[in-house]
């Protein structure tokens, strides 16, 4: 099962995005998203480390045994967690005071087993690799975008530095900095509203489609009266034919006469009336 | 005696581990979905948090820092927690059966629990002594059994509500722990 780079951005980034749809590796996504820059810091640290323990254990993954391939795992992540730790602490003080143990804490992040686990020892080299970098990019911009509203509300500022310092005044004087953003509770809260909000957008979609179908079926030459809610998937399905019925021609032609039973779709059948 | 009690509030309430510091968020949003499951973590975290910061402080002070590895940490600790979460599981396998099946499915989660790898950094952090360490493992531990299990209880209510559709699921899991963690922040204030 072959997937080309694209599709794999694509996947990491939003349609399997780590933070939102998977929902993994909570800790650091509720702990330092107290400002942008925060959150972008911890997101690239994450993501050189995923893209290189991911192309790392896919170089290896022939030659590790399957049973001890967890603590392999475990000891390649935490070899670029400890190069990236030291990098930070040698560059980005700031950066390091601010993110504090999360940096060491990535080597238990579930995300990058994960992806070790379900990506990489199944995988080529250079897939591995754009998945970590996908994968990281989307957990980088799940933890931007939360970072971006508990800053915003929490300070009415955003982009100050890791210290604190500087920033971008975007509310006026008149707003009071509601404080409690930045604590333990705002993480929780803003990460349950936006996750609210990515499941209604998920079931919108899937709302869409599933109204697609039927107006094409519709369309399609009145066949829609055929449909049926499927009763474990719950699910639009066609209607099997009768068993006594001689054909589908049979079927289709006595399916409208019938009157509307339990089975036929409510939103069918209305989709069938504004279409007449 | 002032210091140990001081190690042993800051750790269980005002720093709680889930609520201000966010270490075991995973298995705390994961595995308390029933108060004895709950429990039976919390139990299976205290044990071997309180082994692990006795062990990784033998293995940092006695081991890295005369070599010179302090940089190591990380990878060593790493290893130390798993080798002790294996033989903790096989220890009580052979000895302990009752204890075993009451955490045994736990022990292999607790591995990459990063409660356990926090406390162990924090305790190098703060330059704790090996009492101090192993105080502040258990209490860290104690704050955790705490919080998922009152969080345990809070979801078995919310299995009767009826939240919109799109708060379904983790949304509503977050609200409540945000909820939890305000009242957790109340003890902020308290100081010694």
């Amino acid at each position: 099962m072959k997937k080309s780079i694209s599709g794999i951005f694509k996947e990491g980034i939003l349609t399997n995005n780590p933070t939102f749809v998977q929902l993994l590796g909570m800790c650091p996504t509720l702990a330092t998203t107290t400002s942008v820059v925060n959150a972008l810091g911890m997101g690239a640290a994450v993501i050189v480390v995923l893209a290189f323990s991911n192309l790392f254990i896919s170089l290896l993954r022939r030659i590790i045994p399957k049973q001890v391939r967890i603590a392999s795992y475990i000891v390649i992540i935490s070899g670029f967690v400890t190069a990236v730790e030291l990098l930070i602490k040698a560059y980005f003080p700031a950066i390091n005071k601010a993110l504090g143990l999360f940096i060491p804490l990535i080597v238990v992040n579930c995300i990058i087993l994960a992806r070790a686990e379900a990506f990489a020892s199944k995988n080529g080299p250079l897939e591995s690799f754009c998945d970590g970098i996908a994968t990281g990019i989307g957990f980088t911009l799940a933890l931007t975008c939360i970072a971006f509203v508990r800053e915003l509300i929490g300070t009415g500022a955003l982009f100050a530095a890791a210290d604190g310092s500087g920033g971008v005044q975007i509310l006026g004087a008149w707003y009071k900095p509601a404080s409690i953003f930045l604590m333990p509770t705002g993480a929780f809260l803003t990460l349950g509203c936006l996750i609210a909000l990515v499941q209604k957008i998920q079931y919108s979609s899937e709302e869409r489609a599933r109204r697609k179908k039927i107006e094409l079926d519709a369309i399609d030459g009145g066949f829609h009266e055929t449909l049926m809610r499927d009763p474990d998937t719950g699910k639009i399905v066609r209607r099997p034919a009768v068993a006594e019925g001689p054909g589908p021609e049979q079927t289709a032609a006595e399916e409208p006469a019938a009157p509307e039973t339990e089975n036929t779709p409510e939103p069918a059948a209305e989709q069938g009336k504004e279409d007449a | 005696m002032s210091n140990i009690f001081m190690i042993m509030f800051t750790a269980i309430l005002t720093q709680n581990f889930i609520f201000s510091r966010f270490y075991g968020c995973c298995p705390f949003l994961g595995v308390s979905d029933k108060p004895s499951t709950a429990l039976g973590m919390g139990m299976a975290v205290t044990f071997v948090m309180t082994l692990s910061s006795a062990a990784t402080y033998a293995v940092y002070y006695y081991l890295l820092v005369p070599f010179g590895l302090e940089y190591f940490k990380t990878i060593a600790f790493i290893l130390v927690i798993a080798t002790l979460v294996q033989f903790i599981e096989m220890f009580l396998r052979k000895f302990v059966p009752v204890l075993y099946s009451a955490l045994g499915i736990y022990l292999p989660l607790i591995t990459t629990n990063c409660a356990v790898l926090g406390a162990a950094l924090v305790n190098i952090e703060e330059g704790y002594s090996f009492i101090e360490s192993v105080v502040f493992g258990c209490s860290a531990a104690l704050g955790f059994t705490l919080a998922i299990c009152i969080f345990a209880g809070v979801r078995e209510r919310l299995n009767f509500a009826d939240p919109p559709k799109a708060f379904r699921g983790f949304p509503l899991l977050l609200i409540s722990a945000g909820l939890a963690a305000m009242a957790f922040s109340g003890f902020s204030g308290m100081r010694f």
